[in-house]
């Protein structure tokens, strides 16, 4: 049966009405419903759906009329009511988000007039034409992407030099920008030590010391692991290195990478001694045994950072910051139980405990990356969990620890385990809460050793400082509480894992010597880009991954988030076209 | 090519547009305008090329019914009968410098709007806007629709051509678009602002009319119940400025889209009068009771001028009335749309700047390259016609121009460079 309800003098939007119409159709017991203004046309709406009435035809273009399909007189009523409480609510509930999100790299330029990096960690085969693109625009670039290839690497670098630019990576996992973290970093305080590294745990293991020593950085500026490599020759590196020299704000210069080619070090360490400010090296891999002039190398990432806030602070350089007593009581362990798990999230971190295992073996501090396993020597193991042997279609270790989580129960059940040595890496972009993600394994290999009366000790290092987004002493309180031995630092770790199997390193006592000044005359100014880049803010375009915002929105920088997608969704022959169509 | 760079090429497509002084100077019988319709029995059709068997419900309802107003044929049945036999000749009406919304059927007789652009001099036609409910453009043709047909011939084209012959120089559609852009409307599913200051314009010139009384009544009450009435306006606007810029024969600023039920057509400036086709979407959107998204007719009209131009769905910021249009989405996915439609523009026309949007001007050319670099296709705010012929609208919403045309569009014109 039809009933009409005829709401006089009430207007409502023909769309709010279709809207309410809807919203009411979902009513349980209503066969039909129409709700329009009164309309002439409208009322031949009504008709075509069988709905029309006398008291319809009687109501006026500016009454509302609702007439109801429905064989229970009672829901009227109701109906009434959910009209009023649709009408009085119809306010959309708002939603936004307090950045500009953009397709295209025009509207980024326009959304961000000022802005000064491009962010990009696209799909490795695109990664070069964006990183081209941004170059192009005047921007400098963050290359978070990885897999592209060393002639791009090249290409790009030396473009990115002659336009007076930087190119930090690819590969680069990491970076600190006035204070601003860039992907995989750590929420360091500012300070008067500036970081160039070609290692991304690297430059978060030193920063995050400096941090808790009480001193703070300026910039840590990520060069790609390739840098000072054949062929690219340290372009980003040497940029870098001038770029701090030339910042007032930098105090203390840090340089961090693996063992660069001979002749690239070389070139490297005459630009060092040719500098103002005092420079802290670590090549790891490379066992010092003297400083020279400006240039303190040191042996491990916690002695560079060490090194670098004795020096910001005017004390004295040690001449070793490594050795101490790192010995546990009660290791209680069987005859078999010699040999070292080390389970590494963090590459760099992995690769300073096999330098120093390797050291402590007497098998020389040189280490090569096989297979994933940074070390493999009868037993001693140190994997890179971050390895891409490990990565295919799985998220990084830093993030997931499915991966981790198998291998410590793996080395649980070995019989000749002694220690589990593990890192957990804080900071943005890293997993919420890695103890707690990983505990339940570590316990379970702990307590699985226990039956078979053997002890398994568990040594891990937290890289992180107290703000950053995870808890840093909630985490070393928690891995303490569940019988972890933490150390503050990976070298602190690594020695401790040694002394339980009755090994440990033996130090160089590092003397301190005149530097050779090279007769060669180095350029040491820097373009206005890259003289900004480290004088001001970053103001930057995320091309690619949103999770990266994060660290921008909280510190309040200036950003734009490009949602990139292939170009003409990855049709290559279109693609062409349009680069042709120029 | 006459230009250094597509850029450049694209840059002189968008000052045309912006350039363009569109006017509103008569309304005249089509034939008078457009002689292909003197010779023999001619109908103008919306979209690219069609014949009738292609045709879906609403456009052949819309010819049976234009036939039955010539006079072709008495009845349904025969006119149907005239049409299959291939005795109506269909020209599209992008082709004789016109635009008709839905099924966009033109005959001979019918009044069309004479919009003039000044800077080029050209013109473009377009009939007025019939109202709502049963109406030929969605394919009805009951004598309902004939007799309103023929009132609109009689009486409410040579009325309004009268007003406007006493205005000194018609009227300024950029002055009128830009004032309704600032009052809600976005000019394809919304112009009930443009549509009162039209009627505010020329009622003056009405009321001085020598006429018959109720006739006059009749003509004021019309103009007074048509929302849409100045839809078809801004579609001979559109018509006429993207028709100025297409003299700019380089560059891949887009010139006109438009539907014929079947294929989705565009032509971009580099490539001249050549159509680019897909097959058409079909709109989303609300329907009337009783019916339902298996009800909607494809994609239909050559309304989608007024995108070209760079309203309509394109201006969804500009008309938080029809917002909802958008998935029910509120005042946030209006700027969303719009901001994303200003990804495959060249510019915006800073002639219609939009208060909602902070005072930005309505987008401004769409670039076919971006559109394909992109994958954003152009959004059309539309009405929905019901698939069977004469059923009328059963709903409204918004549809996308497909991705195809313009890639197409844009591999002809790396052809025609030699390019590739």
């Amino acid at each position: 049966m039809l009933h009409t309800i005829i709401k006089k003098n009430s207007y409502q939007d023909s769309i709010n009405l279709m809207l309410l119409t809807n919203s009411i159709a979902t009513m349980e017991g209503l066969n039909k419903v129409q709700i329009m203004m009164a309309t002439p046309s409208n009322k031949d709406i009504f008709k075509d759906a069988g709905l029309h009435t006398a008291e319809l035809e009687a109501a006026e273009s500016n009454d509302m009329a609702i007439v109801v399909d429905t064989d229970n007189a009672d829901m009227i009523d109701t109906v009434l009511e959910k009209v009023e409480q649709y009408l009085n609510d119809q306010s959309i509930s708002n939603k936004k988000q307090g950045f500009e999100t953009v397709r295209t790299w025009d509207k980024a330029v326009d959304a961000l007039p000022n802005a000064n990096v491009a962010m990009i960690s696209v799909p490795g085969e695109y990664a070069a034409d964006e990183a081209d693109k941004a170059l192009d625009r005047g921007l400098h670039v963050f290359m978070f992407s990885d897999n592209v290839s060393v002639e791009d690497e090249l290409r790009l670098k030396q473009k990115a030099h002659d336009k007076g630019l930087l190119v930090m990576g690819p590969d680069c996992g990491t970076g600190i920008l006035d204070g601003v973290p860039l992907a995989f970093a750590n929420v360091v305080n500012k300070g008067r030590i500036g970081l160039v590294g070609a290692s991304g745990t690297g430059i978060q293991e030193v920063s995050t010391i400096i941090d808790r020593l009480g001193e703070g950085v300026s910039h840590a500026i990520g060069t790609g692991g390739r840098d000072l490599k054949d062929p690219i020759g340290a372009i980003t590196m040497m940029d870098g290195i001038r770029a701090l020299e030339n910042h007032s704000a930098t105090e203390i210069i840090t340089i961090i990478s693996k063992p660069p080619a001979e002749h690239v070090r070389n070139e490297v360490m005459e630009l060092l001694q040719s500098l103002t400010k005092p420079v802290v090296a670590v090549f790891l891999g490379e066992k010092p045994e003297q400083y020279e002039g400006n240039v303190y190398q040191a042996y491990t990432l916690a002695e560079t950072a060490h090194i670098a806030v004795d020096l910001a602070r005017g004390n004295e350089v040690k001449s070793d910051y490594n050795s101490g007593d790192f010995s546990v009581e009660n290791t209680s362990l069987k005859d078999g139980q010699k040999t070292l798990k080390g389970l590494y999230s963090g590459g760099t971190l992995a690769s300073e405990a096999a330098v120093l295992i390797s050291d402590a073996l007497g098998l020389g501090t040189h280490i090569k990356n096989e297979e994933g396993y940074v070390l493999k020597h009868e037993g001693q193991e140190i994997v890179d969990l971050g390895d891409d042997k490990y990565t295919q279609g799985k998220p990084h270790p830093m993030i997931d620890p499915e991966t981790r989580s198998k291998f410590i129960e793996q080395a649980g059940d070995d019989e000749t385990t002694a220690v589990i040595l593990l890192d957990f890496v804080l900071g943005y972009g890293s997993h919420d809460d890695m103890a707690s993600a990983l505990l339940p394994s570590i316990n379970k290999a702990v307590a699985k050793a226990k039956e078979d009366g053997r002890t398994l000790h568990v040594v891990a290092t937290v890289c992180g400082t107290k703000n950053d987004p995870q808890s840093y002493d909630g985490h070393v309180k928690q891995l303490k509480e569940a019988g972890v031995i933490v150390k503050e630092t990976n070298n602190e770790a690594v020695r401790t894992a040694l002394s339980i199997v009755g090994l440990h390193v033996e130090d160089n006592q590092k003397k301190h010597v005149e530097g050779t000044k090279s007769d060669k005359k180095f350029d040491l100014s820097v373009s206005e880009d890259i003289a900004s880049l480290v004088s001001e803010r970053p103001r930057v375009i995320n091309v690619g991954l949103k999770g990266f915002t994060g660290a921008l929105s909280d510190t309040g920088t200036q950003f734009v988030q490009y949602d990139w997608r292939p170009v003409a969704g990855g049709n290559a022959r279109m693609a062409k076209i349009l680069s042709l169509l120029k | 090519m006459n230009y250094k760079s597509m850029d450049e090429a694209n840059k002189a497509v968008i000052d045309k547009i912006t350039g363009s002084a569109p006017f509103l100077v008569n309304v005249v019988p089509a034939k008078e305008k457009i002689k292909e319709l003197n010779d023999g029995k001619v109908l103008l059709h919306a979209g690219p090329p069609i014949e009738w068997n292609d045709m879906t419900g609403p456009m052949q309802g819309s010819c049976i019914g234009a036939s039955i107003y010539e006079g072709w044929a008495s009845n349904e049945e025969e006119a149907e009968k005239q049409l299959a036999a291939g005795q109506v000749k269909f020209i599209p009406c992008h082709h004789v410098n016109a635009v008709g919304p839905m099924g966009g059927i033109t005959s001979a007789n019918m009044p069309v709007f004479v919009v003039e652009n000044r800077t080029d001099g050209n013109e473009a036609y377009c009939i007025m806007n019939e109202g709502i409910g049963k109406v030929l453009r969605f394919g009805a043709n009951s004598q309902e629709v004939i007799d309103r047909l023929k009132w609109m011939q009689d009486i409410l084209g040579p009325t309004i051509a009268k007003a406007l012959a006493l205005t000194e120089d018609g009227l300024n559609l950029n002055v009128i678009i830009a004032k309704a852009i600032t009052m809600g409307d976005e000019f394809h599913q919304r112009n009930i602002a443009a549509s009162l200051i039209f009627l505010k314009e020329i009622s003056p010139y009405i009321v001085q009319l020598d006429m018959d009384d109720n006739d006059r009544k009749d003509v004021i009450q019309f103009l007074a119940d048509t929302d849409q009435f100045f839809l078809n306006i801004a579609m001979a606007t559109g018509k006429a400025v993207m028709d100025g810029a297409r003299t700019i024969q380089d560059g891949t600023v887009v010139t006109a889209m438009c539907r014929n039920g079947k294929d989705f057509g565009i032509r971009i400036s580099g490539m001249g009068d050549e159509w680019f086709t897909a097959p058409v979407n079909t709109p989303q959107g609300l329907f009337f009771t009783g019916y339902s998204q298996d009800d909607a007719n494809p994609d239909i009209g050559d309304s989608a001028i007024t995108e070209t131009f760079g309203v309509g769905g394109m201006a969804m910021i500009a008309a938080p009335g029809v917002t909802r249009f958008v998935g029910a989405g509120g005042f946030d996915d209006a700027l969303a749309t719009s901001n994303e439609m200003t990804e495959i523009c060249v510019s915006q026309n800073s002639n219609f700047t939009i208060p909602t949007w902070d005072f930005q001007g309505a987008c401004l050319g769409i670039d076919a390259r971006k559109v394909v670099e992109t994958g954003i296709e152009p959004v059309i705010n539309t009405g929905i016609a019901h698939k069977k012929a004469g059923m009328g609208q059963v709903g409204a919403g918004t549809v996308r121009a497909p991705k195809e045309c313009f890639e197409k569009a844009l591999e002809a014109y790396a052809v025609k460079l030699g390019l590739i």
